[in-house]
């Protein structure tokens, strides 16, 4: 940080050097943990998503349960569950596993990515499950196998009617990310806890926090944005 | 008729000015229950604790006749403000956001904070070479989260927990190495379960607890002031003390 402007922070009463550091520290815990559990998520969520529209019910029976299970409890209880459930099974202590799970990003991170794997593979089920049949009926008059109608015809047209609802998905996830704090991790939000709890002044602490999350927000609304016109570029009007 | 007006009001002022400068021979004094070991009610329903018997002997030593008001905390500085009654002695730590709103006595207690850990930690928590590294759990804005984090940044890592609950389970699940908590907390969540000790000595932080009163009556603050100096003095203090705790909260 350059001098004159930790200097200029230093004359203000809540917002010295030190806790803007600490915002810092918390934005880039809160953008890693966001990012990484989307980025798994929706890994995770293809492959369960064409498995739920699957005809057999021993393939889609166990997606289906999954997101049922994950759709239906809060994010909160979920977390709660993993952070305190893993660390009080007899001997897992003394096993390889405690080196991840100990630090709490871990914990967060399969939380966070069980929970929006299950919403995104929703998501994109009802994309593909709207596709129109003579989009697939062409594509096997054409004499397409399976995979090659998934990967040329039903995914990209179900990805372009997946994108809006996913863009909300993204969003909801950066904001459920504020709940990481409560197991000890220091993101956003736990950043303004502990500037708050410092400085006894709420309205500083977490307005400011609040014009963070806000600035993430647009910036995944602008980039969700350009990413559909280029979806929907064929919509578009010609000329327009 | 405006002389009626006139002199109404100069008998009201001096009426009000009377009743301001009272004597204090009726003191009602708050207390929000049940925080053992400090204000709580036996099975029979009577009032007692550290803060009750302690309030008793002030008013001995004071000679005046106190009224005891049960009060929900967060109605507590509202109450004593819209006069309900005449102070608080309800386990009411000095900050400066409160000293804005009322009027504190001398502090009379202060808990310390305790250092607890599992039986198996050997270390000595004020050997900062020897607390390298370790990772200690605190409660989130308390006066040990601020002495930790003064005191200890950089050389150990630093947990903020909002509930002890909380910080116990990683404690036993073994995230923690140690903690440092409120003393009567500590007693009552940790070293009431196996396989925890108390490491250390316990710790005198924060400017302690105090009788709070409404900022116009400095002149029972006075009375207050001297009648808990005399307590403390002349052992009546100690006395309720040890009947409470084990272990040194004077102040």
């Amino acid at each position: 940080m350059p001098d004159f402007i930790a200097q200029w922070l230093n004359q203000n009463e809540v917002f010295t050097a030190i806790t803007v550091a600490h915002y810092w520290d918390g934005l880039v815990t809160t953008v890693q943990l966001v990012f990484l559990s989307l980025l798994l998520g929706l890994m995770v969520a293809l492959p369960l998503a064409i498995m739920r529209t699957s005809k057999s019910p021993f393939i889609s029976g166990p997606v289906w349960l999954y997101t049922y299970l994950f759709r239906g409890t809060p994010l909160l209880i979920q977390l709660y569950i993993i952070y305190y459930g893993i660390a009080q099974i007899e001997g897992i202590q003394d096993t390889f596993w405690w080196t991840i799970f100990r630090e709490p990003f871990y914990p967060a991170l399969l939380a966070f990515t069980l929970n929006t794997a299950a919403y995104t593979t929703e998501i994109i089920r009802g994309a593909i499950v709207a596709t129109p049949v003579g989009e697939i009926e062409a594509a096997k008059a054409y004499g397409m196998s399976w995979a090659l109608r998934m990967r040329r015809i039903v995914l990209p047209s179900a990805a372009r009617r997946a994108v809006q609802a996913y863009s909300n998905e993204v969003i909801f996830m950066l904001h459920a990310s504020a709940i990481a704090s409560v197991v000890t991790i220091v993101d956003l939000t736990g950043a303004a806890r502990n500037i708050y709890s410092r400085f006894y002044a709420p309205f500083d602490a977490f307005i400011g926090v609040a014009v963070l999350y806000m600035l993430l927000t647009f910036i995944l609304v602008y980039v969700f944005r350009r990413l559909e016109r280029r979806l929907l570029r064929h919509q578009r009007p010609v000329g327009g | 008729m405006k002389k009626l007006i006139v002199a109404a009001s100069c008998a009201l002022a001096l009426f009000a000015g009377q009743t301001q400068a009272r004597d204090w021979n009726d003191i009602r004094i708050a207390f929000d229950v049940p925080y053992e070991p400090f204000e709580y009610k036996t099975p029979d329903g009577e009032l007692t604790g550290f803060e009750v018997e302690l309030a008793e002997a002030m008013c001995a030593e004071l000679e005046a006749n106190c009224e005891f008001v049960i009060q929900a905390w967060d109605g507590m500085i509202p109450g004593l403000l819209a006069r309900k009654f005449d102070a608080i002695m309800s386990s009411m730590s000095i900050t400066p956001e409160r000293a804005e709103r009322v009027l504190f006595s001398e502090p009379y207690y202060n808990t310390p904070g305790g250092w607890f850990a599992r039986n198996d930690f050997n270390t000595d928590v004020t050997d900062m070479a020897a607390m390298e590294g370790k990772v200690v759990g605190v409660q989130r804005g308390t006066t040990m989260d601020t002495h930790v984090t003064n005191e200890m940044s950089g050389i150990v890592t630093v947990k903020r927990y909002t509930t002890a609950e909380d910080m116990v389970l990683d404690l036993e699940g073994q995230r923690l190495d140690v903690v440092f908590v409120d003393y009567p907390v500590g007693e009552q969540t940790i070293m009431n379960r196996d396989g925890f000790k108390e490491v250390g000595e316990p710790v005198k932080l924060g400017e302690g607890v105090a009788v709070a009163m409404r900022k116009r009556d400095s002149d029972l603050a006075e009375k207050v002031n001297a009648a808990l100096r005399t307590l403390k003095e002349n052992g009546t203090y100690d006395t309720i003390m040890n009947k409470y705790f084990s272990y040194d909260i004077k102040m």
